[in-house]
């Protein structure tokens, strides 16, 4: 599914200091029924963000108006657990475009390649620097920069560089996605198909 | 020089379509399991695109994430649920793709069929929109769980980008201890490596102690990979792998078998091979394991007290959250603990070996009153052998009654959901907050401990309900 382009996002970011963030948490199951991709941001983080009776919970950092942005940094481990991709959808849904942390749960990384989020992992150090000057001021900007894979603490100048590996930041920066390239070789795939013990 | 190669290198290299220099490996899929929740969406991809599945013949489906456990053969009640059915059911029609659904004498959990009809081969690439394809490992196959956009690339080109994880092995030596089930033996791996402890690697089963498993075993513990951040594990197929698959629908006959055992013949890990990573246990140290936290990798031998915040690994204020939401205190023990639910099912612990296990500790003995038991068979293959054997005699005599086939209470998506506040005991995989219903807290633990806890109405060490075999 095409997405937008991902050059340089400068934004404001919400901070989410919590370790192994689990894919149960940012999308629970309940709400996986959907047959179309559409809606899930209002349920990212749901029982979080929500009371049983659905009045929002006034301590989650989402329904705290002090903080906003496309860029969501989440403590170590984030997307842990289950492989649904509707929890990268909820991410993206809600209007996030990167999230940060110092350490990503295999699955949700490619999940969120595969879509268009940008998953940015920085070291543990630069994460809570993240954390203190959000914390201590909430304009704080951060710009994301793909092209130079750099993140840059903009209200100090600090900035640390990122992984991505060539062909996912290509796609990125062009907004396309993997089966384009695969429908491309659709003639070697099928020879190799014939090919096969299986 | 390197001719030495892994058994996941063998398998993953033999795949390999086509290479993107500095990006993912094209990787070509042998087998494709598809279900209800993680496909609509993916096969609404390949409508927007106007593309036919690729390879329907290598493409199989079952509906098992969102069923019902009773009376399946009524409509399904909730309207979001039976829709999904429904898409599934006109998706697999309309691309020629066998389908399986509610009510299918095939149909069950699809880590559960497909290893019983064979669909699940050594050497082959198998993937699922669902994270616990690790399963499929058990036989030698490179088995993991995609996202949904991953599930319309394998159908629109029955191939997947992927970079190729490092390797891993680990191994456990000796034997292990009178009731001490595979269950175990995994929650004993990630309680060491943590939940992202293997993160980035494909992990390979190595050691007397899979060796002697039995294959329902094997695929227990390759189940459990995933919740260590493994992409998946395996282990090298052997006589037990073969005889298992011998004779099963799809499994390869005459000719085609001999040139199959050709190949699965030559799918060991070469003597020199290097792992990336390798650790090695000793089996005879491994207790039946218990989780009292809100991840898979807070597990602990049932009789130990609860750890400190001060001695785990990892931030000490989600350490104490996590107790916090289960209603435990560090340092105490589990034993005695009263519960409320039982869960004994799911794609790790719904096979007939389970059942068995479980049964032989209720026989001649009553469930607790206290205690609501969900008893789920994996497929209707499983719940077909639970009669024939006699067991489900045993478990009603005990008062316990069998549900019908699903995944039911593992992830409480259709209405077996755990109420909030209450403790379970499960078999199943995860006990993240609310994993199974809002609010419910879940113990992980073998079909064993499970059993103990359905009888006793409490937490309690299995062996004390065992008679040993040899005095
Ligand atoms: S039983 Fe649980 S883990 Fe297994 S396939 Fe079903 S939902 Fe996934």
């Amino acid at each position: 599914m095409a997405y937008d382009k991902f050059n340089i996002l400068t934004s404001t970011a919400v901070p989410l200091p919590i370790e192994n963030v689990d894919t149960d948490q940012i999308i629970p199951a309940r709400f996986l029924k959907a047959t179309e991709r559409t809606g899930f941001g209002d349920n990212l983080f749901r029982d979080w963000r929500y009371n049983q009776d659905n009045t929002p919970k006034k301590d989650f950092v989402l329904n705290d108006a002090t903080f906003s942005g496309k860029i969501l940094v989440g403590g170590k481990n984030f997307g842990s657990g289950s492989s649904r991709e509707h929890a990268a959808w909820a991410v993206y849904d809600y209007g996030f475009r990167c999230v940060v942390s110092s350490f990503f749960a295999d699955i949700f990384r490619n999940n969120c390649l595969n879509i268009g989020v940008l998953p940015v992992q920085v070291s543990a150090d630069f994460l809570q620097k993240i954390f203190d000057a959000v914390e201590e001021n909430p304009k704080t900007e951060l710009e994301i920069n793909l092209p130079e894979q750099r993140i840059i603490l903009l209200s100090t100048g600090e900035s640390e560089s990122f992984e991505i590996n060539k062909y996912k930041k290509n796609n990125m920066l062009n907004g396309f996605d993997d089966i384009d390239f695969l429908l491309n070789i659709k003639e070697d795939i099928e020879t190799f198909a014939a090919n096969t013990p299986l | 020089m390197s001719s030495r190669k892994t058994l996941f290198d063998k398998v993953w290299d033999s795949h390999v379509v086509h290479k993107i220099e500095d990006g993912p490996d094209v990787l070509f899929i042998d087998r494709h399991m598809v279900h209800e929740v993680t496909s609509p969406v993916a096969f609404l991809g390949l409508k927007n695109r106007g593309i036919p599945v690729m390879h329907p013949e290598k493409t199989f489906a079952t509906a098992d994430h969102n069923t019902p456990t009773i009376n399946q053969h009524l409509p399904v009640e909730d309207p979001l649920s039976a829709n999904q059915l429904r898409m599934l059911e006109e998706n697999a029609n309309e691309h020629g793709i066998s389908y399986w659904g509610l009510g299918h004498e095939k149909n069950g959990i699809v880590h559960v069929v497909g290893p019983e009809y064979g669909i699940t081969q050594p050497g082959a690439t198998i993937v699922c929109g669902d994270s616990h394809t690790s399963t499929h490992g058990a036989f030698g196959a490179i088995a993991f769980g995609i996202g949904t956009s991953e599930v319309e690339m394998v159908l629109a080109s029955q191939c997947i980008m992927q970079p190729k994880p490092k390797r891993m092995r680990i191994n456990i030596t000796g034997e292990l201890q009178f009731g001490v089930t595979p269950k175990d033996v995994a929650l004993f791996i990630i309680s060491q490596l943590t939940t992202s402890g293997a993160t980035g690697y494909f992990v390979e089963y190595a050691g007397d102690v899979f060796k002697n498993m039995s294959m329902e075993g094997r695929m227990t513990v390759c189940n459990l990979s995933i919740e260590m951040g493994a992409r998946g594990g395996m282990i090298a197929p052997d006589d037990k792998t073969f005889a298992y698959i011998k004779g099963r629908e799809f499994t390869p006959t005459g000719a085609a078998w001999d040139k199959a055992m050709a190949y699965w013949e030559t799918l060991h890990t070469d003597a020199d091979a290097v792992f990336d990573k390798e650790l090695t246990f000793d089996g005879s140290l491994i207790e039946p394991m218990i989780t009292y936290g809100t991840n898979p990798g807070m597990g602990m031998g049932i009789s130990n007290a609860i750890p400190n915040a001060n001695e785990v690994q990892g931030g000490v204020s989600t350490y104490k959250k996590s107790l916090q939401y289960m209603a435990f205190n560090e340092g105490e023990s589990m034993m005695g603990k009263t519960i409320d639910y039982v869960f004994l099912g799911s794609c790790t612990n719904g096979r007939i070996e389970d059942f068995r296990a479980f049964a032989s500790i209720v026989k001649g003995r009553k469930k607790a009153d206290n205690v609501t038991a969900w008893l789920v068979p994996g497929s209707h293959k499983v719940e077909t052998a639970i009669k024939e054997e006699g067991l489900l005699e045993v478990l009603q005599e005990a008062g316990f009654s069998l549900r019908e086939p699903g995944c039911s209470a593992c992830l409480a998506m259709n209405e077996d959901k755990i109420p909030a506040g209450k403790l379970a005991v499960s078999t199943s995989n995860r006990n993240f907050e609310g994993r199974q219903g809002p609010g419910s807290r879940t113990i992980l633990a073998s079909p064993l401990v499970a059993a103990a806890a359905a009888v006793t109405g409490k937490v309690t060490d299995p062996r004390e309900l065992m008679e040993k075999l040899f005095a």
